[in-house]
């Protein structure tokens, strides 16, 4: 087994504080490397390391065996090395091709027929069949992921870094990229695989490495491995997510009802076709279904960011089709979008600022901020979701993903609301923050909550929901108790019409 | 999300730390910039640390930093406002025509002259009216700011020139028999000694600040500036938002109008040109972010200092129109830039 890359004994600081604890990692070819911990544990920095982009504060890093100083991460492509980031980086305004090839020619000239039929190759051996001329704008998260594996491939990369490549894809996508890996492995590619999906990473990996606290805690065969041993190693106590022992709340009286909703698809967002559903006080409906389904077009409908050509939307018996965002939100409808960073966070802001702007009017005296209204909300928001910060004047962009996420969760609680959509609550957060956000959907629903929250994540829709609904090219092809539920009825629901 | 990785591990302590000391040095630097702009002044000009001649500065000041403020809210929200030299020159015709021509309401053919107040104020709908205009083209019809500004800026320019066909309105003093008079009082009428514009300037930049910093109103404009996306999703009704600042932008531009007006009691069809520069620099040098979401209106107000005592004192050591360009740019790039290294340090 040939050796294609090793970190030996690397540490890196930043400032004050230690995020690696000399760390030994070695990537070998034709193998699945996989790392995993919760966040903070330092696997983006050790990846970011043998990535070049970062330099480690101490130890050393090895290519084919002899020492390097990886500088930036086109030193490291010219090595052979490629990452491909958690967060796409793609110019949207650019083509396919353009995107694959951006750092292009070393001459300073294009071959634009010469990059498009590349493209197209390194797509087709992708298995895709996406246009290299489309704009990066006009594809779906699961397509541009695609091409960010083929811009790392296409610099024919020998060890291939993947940062949460599943994190946006759809279960169909997902089998995509795995034959796609396993095509690469066959080439002699080592690659390194960072995932929050534990089932996932037993399937794909070759090895497992777990880390915690800056530190390589175990490491492991993948065919000695099991989920359980991975969550004991990577959280010490915590469990697995499982389904809860209290009894189903008590379902009341139909909040939200949504009826014979539709719209037809765009560039950018997929079609629904007479659409209804309803949810209930106390319960909670998981919304399932594969990337570019509907679920977040269906949420975005029901909250008003999206326009429905027919169909209508009632909050409490009230028609509220009409009406604006802001005025639903007053009506007690509230969303948490799956796009922390672009559509949730103000990076600008405060951690108790990013809670209160859904309630302003409520701390508000003529329009005058009471800051001692405000800040009791806010502390006691927090200390009910258990959001992990120094202070509600911390920013908000020095908490975890988990704790982000709690926090736009309490600034959608803020107002009291009576129904709350959240799309993909666990998208980009660690197993950990995942039971924690789901112990507090479930709390809501006990408080007499109308939740409704979309998954891609088959075992979430069965472990919190009391109903779940499958969603497949824009049409709800299944709704049932979560009691007559099962791993694979859902999967078949959401596959089936999907293949039709 | 690699900048939010890195400041989790350095922990939040820290982070808060950090951002307390970024923002103290981001004020310290205005203030350091005017501070030294004054000190170097005061070295080359004789008269230049005298009562009389910081009034006239004052009085400059304040026409600067009123639009810089208007401005202000603008830039929090991630927008820009062009148009606002031409609304102040738009505004100064405004006050002229009503003053010596009057109001023609041909429907009843009469012709009405209105009193001083009432003619500040039709001025100020004037300019608020502008800033509603330039609101419904940015929210209804999603031009960007820029641009919808630029249309504005020419179109006002253009208005201003066509009330007079290019003509000054002088001697606007009024007439008892009309009960207009004292138009002059208000750009260069003195309270306390002190001129009108400055005591003007003291209420608005603090009602500004208040507004910002303490009002539900103030939240919205840096949580739009912020994530607009996320504000609209949070139930901030951003097109209100948008339509406020810019007639608050408006507002101001049309009452800089006035003062210029009042002041040389004549109205120029081509004044307040290029005023819109200075006040989007006066912004800037506050430390405030083009992109929105951050800034503040007393950073503003020392911006708007720096901008004026450096514009009077080059006039004052005899430095050349032509340096005072080069200079006054190189000072506002050089507050970027440091504003840029700041925040990466931070």
């Amino acid at each position: 087994m040939a050796e294609l890359m090793r970190a030996s004994g690397v540490k890196k600081r930043y400032g004050g504080v230690t995020a690696l604890h000399g760390a030994d990692f070695a990537v070998e070819a034709g193998r699945v490397s996989v790392l995993i911990g919760e966040n903070g544990a330092g696997k983006s920095t050790l990846m970011r390391i043998l990535a070049g982009i970062e330099t480690p504060s101490e130890g050393e890093v090895f290519v084919d065996g002899h020492p390097v100083r990886l500088n930036g991460a086109r030193d490291a492509a010219a090595r052979g090395i490629g990452m491909v980031h958690q967060e796409l980086n793609l110019c949207p305004n650019l083509s396919v091709a353009e995107n694959i090839f951006l750092l292009g020619s070393r001459k300073g000239l294009l071959d634009r027929p010469g990059e498009r039929e590349k493209a197209r190759a390194l797509l087709a051996r992708l298995r895709q069949n996406i246009d290299p001329d489309r704009r990066v704008a006009t594809l779906s998260i699961g397509e541009q992921q695609i091409v960010e594996i083929a811009k790392a491939l296409a610099e024919e990369c020998r060890v291939l870094i993947l940062d949460e490549p599943t994190s946006a894809l759809s279960e169909a996508e997902v089998e995509v990229l795995f034959e796609v890996i396993g095509d690469l492995k066959r080439a002699g590619v080592g690659i390194v695989y960072i995932s929050h999906r534990l089932e996932e990473l037993l399937r794909v990996g070759d090895s497992i490495t777990v880390m915690r606290d800056g530190r390589i805690v175990a490491r492991s065969e993948a065919a000695d491995a099991s989920v359980g041993w991975i969550i004991e190693t990577m959280l010490g106590e915590e469990g697995r997510l499982e389904r809860a022992d209290t009894p189903a709340p008590e379902e009341g009286e139909t909040v939200l009802a949504i009826s014979g909703v539709s719209r037809p698809r765009d560039r950018t967002s997929a079609a629904l076709h007479d659409i209804s559903m309803e949810a209930r006080a106390g319960g909670i409906v998981a919304l399932y279904g594969l990337l570019g389904s509907g679920r977040t077009e269906l949420m975005e409908v029901a909250f008003g960011a999206r326009a429905a050509s027919d169909g209508t939307i009632t909050l409490k018996g009230e028609n509220i089709t009409r009406l604006s965002i802001a005025q639903r939100v007053e009506l007690g409808l509230l969303f948490v979008s799956e796009d922390r960073k672009a559509q949730g966070l103000f990076a600008n802001l405060d951690v108790g600022r990013n809670m209160a702007v859904s309630d302003l009017a409520s701390f508000a005296q003529k329009g005058v901020i009471r800051p001692e209204r405000e800040q009791g909300a806010v502390g006691r928001m927090i200390a009910r979701l258990g959001v992990k910060t120094a202070s509600a004047r911390t920013a908000i962009t020095a908490l975890s993903g988990g704790n982000q996420q709690k926090a736009l969760i309490g600034r959608a609680l803020m107002p009291g609301p009576a129904a709350l959509l959240l799309d993909e609550p666990t998208r980009g957060i660690d197993v950990g923050a995942r039971s924690e956000v789901f112990a507090t959907i479930r709390q809501l629903a006990a408080d007499g909550l109308a939740v409704v929250f979309s998954t891609s994540d088959v075992l979430e829709a069965l472990a919190v929901a009391e109903r779940v609904i499958v969603i497949a090219k824009g049409r709800i092809t299944l709704d049932i108790p979560v009691a007559e539920a099962s791993e694979a009825r859902l999967i078949r629901a959401a596959n089936a019409a999907a293949a039709a | 999300m690699t900048k939010g990785k890195t400041l989790t591990m350095n922990g939040a302590g820290q982070a808060v730390g950090s951002d307390y000391a970024m923002a103290l040095l981001l004020k310290f630097r205005t203030v350091l910039a005017l501070v030294l702009v004054i000190a170097i002044f005061a070295a080359l000009a004789p008269n230049f640390l005298t009562v009389a001649n910081a009034l006239i500065m004052l009085k400059h000041i304040a026409i600067v930093a009123i639009l810089a403020i208007g401005m202000s809210f603008v830039i929090l929200t991630g927008g820009i406002d062009l148009s606002v030299g031409s609304i102040a020159g738009l505004a100064g015709m405004v006050a002229g025509a009503l003053i010596i021509n009057g109001l023609p309401l041909t429907a009843l053919g009469v012709v009405v002259y209105p009193s001083v107040p009432a003619v500040v104020g039709l001025v100020l709908l004037v300019g608020v009216g502008i800033g509603l205009f330039n609101g419904l083209l940015i929210n209804r019809f999603q031009v960007a700011p820029f641009i919808a500004t630029l249309g504005t800026l020419y179109m006002a320019r253009g208005a201003a020139m066509l009330m007079s066909n290019g003509e000054t309105f002088p001697n606007l003093i009024g007439n008892p028999a009309l009960g207009n008079e004292g138009f002059s009082r208000i750009g260069a009428g003195l309270l306390l000694g002190i001129p009108a514009p400055v005591w003007l300037l003291a209420v608005i930049a603090a009602g500004a600040a208040f507004v910002a910093g303490s009002t539900t109103f103030g939240r919205r404009v840096y949580a739009v500036g912020g994530s607009e996306r996320a504000a609209l999703l949070s139930g901030v009704r951003v097109d209100r938002v948008k339509y406020a600042v810019y007639a608050i932008s408006g507002a101001m531009a049309a009452l800089v109008g006035v003062l210029i007006a009042s002041d040389l009691v004549a109205a120029h069809p081509a004044s307040g040109e290029s005023f819109e520069l200075n006040g989007i620099a006066a912004v800037v040098l506050g430390g405030a972010s083009l992109t929105g979401g951050r800034g503040t209106i007393v950073g503003t107000l020392i911006g708007a200092c720096v901008i004026g005592v450096l514009g009077d004192g080059m006039v004052m050591v005899g430095i050349s129109e032509f340096w005072q360009m080069v200079i006054k740019g190189g000072v506002i790039v050089t507050a970027v830039v440091l504003d840029r290294l700041q925040e990466r340090l931070g």
